[in-house]
């Protein structure tokens, strides 16, 4: 499964980790905080309409 | 003649995203097609340059790592671009939209940076036998982070999100202009010391430096980090209109 | 204009904050870097350059909250925004107080510590020459970095986040002008680099730091 990486296996695979890891938590930080203000603005809508 | 009153429209509704609701409207119906057009692009790009391309005769495996250092390279920059265009809009034509799509993009391109550097210090320690020259280009990155970290930290620190939109578009024009003399300065700074032969994939003679075995999965890559890039900024600037109408909502309740 | 600039210049002497405190810092970061790197002389004079410039720059930075700080928390700056004078030209005066009371004391105290740091006399007098021409842009940069953290409560650090990384160039040019002048190199491109940088502080910044000003008065 895993391609030969030859000498610099531990390089490249570290280089991937870090670079995916840093895009999945900006990604994650993002919906996150899109999920909870959109949540407070459909009760706020909800209330202002009660 | 079809592709002038294409591109008019084009630019017709470019200008009708700056109106809040017609960018919720166009946003919230493209950004899942664009997600998934995201994910199918940066993931077959990552995966083909990972596993299915051949290693480089002088860089052996490390070849690979061009598949993310370019792109977000190349994303860094065109953030901070965004970033001043996004600033420069507001303080002309005072509309939320491209501030805030400034304040979205500036994190985004802040990580960007972040691997952009990341990626080439650890291509550089078996390649260049250490993990960080004072090389222009590098410091030039360097630099470009702290600018992003300044105009955040400002966007962070105002509680007047009028004042803080304001502040932080003055920032950013003032520091491009600054961020741009910088870049000739650190030219000038390091000539007597240059480093010497950086095998340069990002000038302009891109294909005849690298034949098409990387260049595709390269390309490819390319267009994936920037729909990445596009989706995140679609996600956060609708989030900060959000923010803005919960805020009108909150004064108003506590008026009542 | 003269006489908002005449009253900071007072009120800087008479608080003790304005030649004193930036020299006495200058002077011990001065003392420090040997202490810290070594007492070589030749590594000494090859770093001396970089590290006067630094100082000058960081001790600068130094009293830069206080521009603008207090005449915003006592209202005064709000009487001077309803004056007939511009915002553009309060800035200037501020700015050029703090360059009369840090800027030029730096300047003609840096060669004297370069003896300290084994600075030759020639290039001392590049480094005097070339702070006197590039402290006015730190010190207009830096009332800029002032402007945009007014409401910020202590904001100094902000303020240091935001002003350190628009000091690059004029750092970089300052810095090789004196470095070239003490390797017997020619030394020009870099002063007049650092006279530009200057010059273009004065023509732009007037009127970015005004914007700022009113936006924080709004």
């Amino acid at each position: 499964m895993m391609p030969d990486l030859g000498e610099y296996a531990v390089e490249v695979t570290v280089a991937y980790g870090v670079s995916l890891l840093a895009l999945a938590l900006v990604c994650f930080l993002y919906i996150r905080r899109s999920r909870s203000v959109k949540r407070a603005l459909t009760d706020a809508e909800a209330r202002k309409d009660a | 003649m079809n592709s002038t009153s294409k591109s008019k429209h084009l630019w017709n509704l470019f200008w009708k995203l700056a109106n809040p609701k017609v960018f919720m409207g166009w946003s919230g119906r493209w950004l899942p097609w664009l997600s998934w057009l995201t994910v199918l692009l940066l993931g077959s790009g990552l995966i083909w340059g990972f596993f299915f391309t051949p290693d480089d005769i002088r860089q052996g495996s490390t070849v690979k790592i061009i598949y993310l250092h370019v792109p977000a390279a190349l994303m860094a920059i065109n953030g901070y671009l965004l970033m001043f265009i996004g600033s420069l809009m507001w303080l002309i034509r005072r509309q939320h939209v491209s501030v805030l799509a400034a304040k979205a993009a500036a994190p985004v391109g802040m990580t960007m940076t972040l691997i952009a550097l990341a990626t080439g210090a650890i291509w550089g320690q078996p390649m260049w036998g250490t993990y960080w020259v004072w090389d222009p280009r590098l410091t030039s990155f360097l630099i470009m982070f702290l600018f992003y970290a300044g105009y955040i930290a400002l966007w962070a620190a105002i509680d007047d999100d009028d004042t803080a939109a304001d502040l932080t578009s003055v920032l950013a024009l003032v520091g491009s202009v600054f961020a741009l003399l910088s870049r000739y300065a650190v030219l000038f700074w390091n000539q007597g010391l240059h480093q010497g032969t950086t095998v340069s994939l990002t000038d302009g003679t891109k294909q005849e430096n690298i034949s098409n075995v990387f260049f595709l999965p390269l390309l490819l890559a390319m267009v994936g980090f920037g729909l990445l890039f596009l989706t995140l900024l679609l996600i956060g600037t609708r989030t900060e209109l959000r923010m803005r109408r919960l805020k009108v909502l909150e004064v108003r309740e506590r008026m009542q | 204009m003269i006489q908002l600039f005449a009253r900071d210049i007072r009120l800087a002497v008479r608080s003790g904050g304005g030649f004193g405190l930036a020299l006495i810092f200058f002077l011990i970061v001065v003392v420090l870097i040997p202490l810290g790197l070594s007492s070589d002389q030749s590594a000494l004079a090859l770093v001396a350059p970089g590290v006067l410039w630094l100082g000058a720059l960081l001790a600068c930075l130094l009293s830069l909250d206080r521009i603008f700080g207090l005449d915003y928390e006592d209202g005064s700056l709000d009487l001077l925004a309803t004056s007939p004078l511009p915002l553009e030209a309060v800035y200037i005066a501020k700015a050029a107080a703090h360059w009369l009371t840090t800027g030029l004391p730096l300047a003609l105290a840096a060669p004297v510590l370069g003896v300290l740091l084994n600075l030759s006399f020639d290039a001392g007098k590049v480094m005097c020459f070339s702070l006197l021409l590039g402290t006015p842009a730190l010190s207009l940069i830096g009332a800029f970095g002032a402007t945009l953290t007014l409401g910020v409560k202590r904001g100094g650090l902000l303020l240091s986040l935001l002003v350190l990384p628009l000091y690059v160039p004029t750092l970089i040019f300052g810095a090789r002008a004196v470095h070239s002048a003490s390797l017997g190199q020619p030394f020009d491109v870099p002063l007049i680099m650092v006279l530009a940088i200057s010059l273009g502080a004065v023509a732009i910044l007037p009127f970015a730091s005004g914007a700022a000003l009113r936006i924080n008065l709004r």
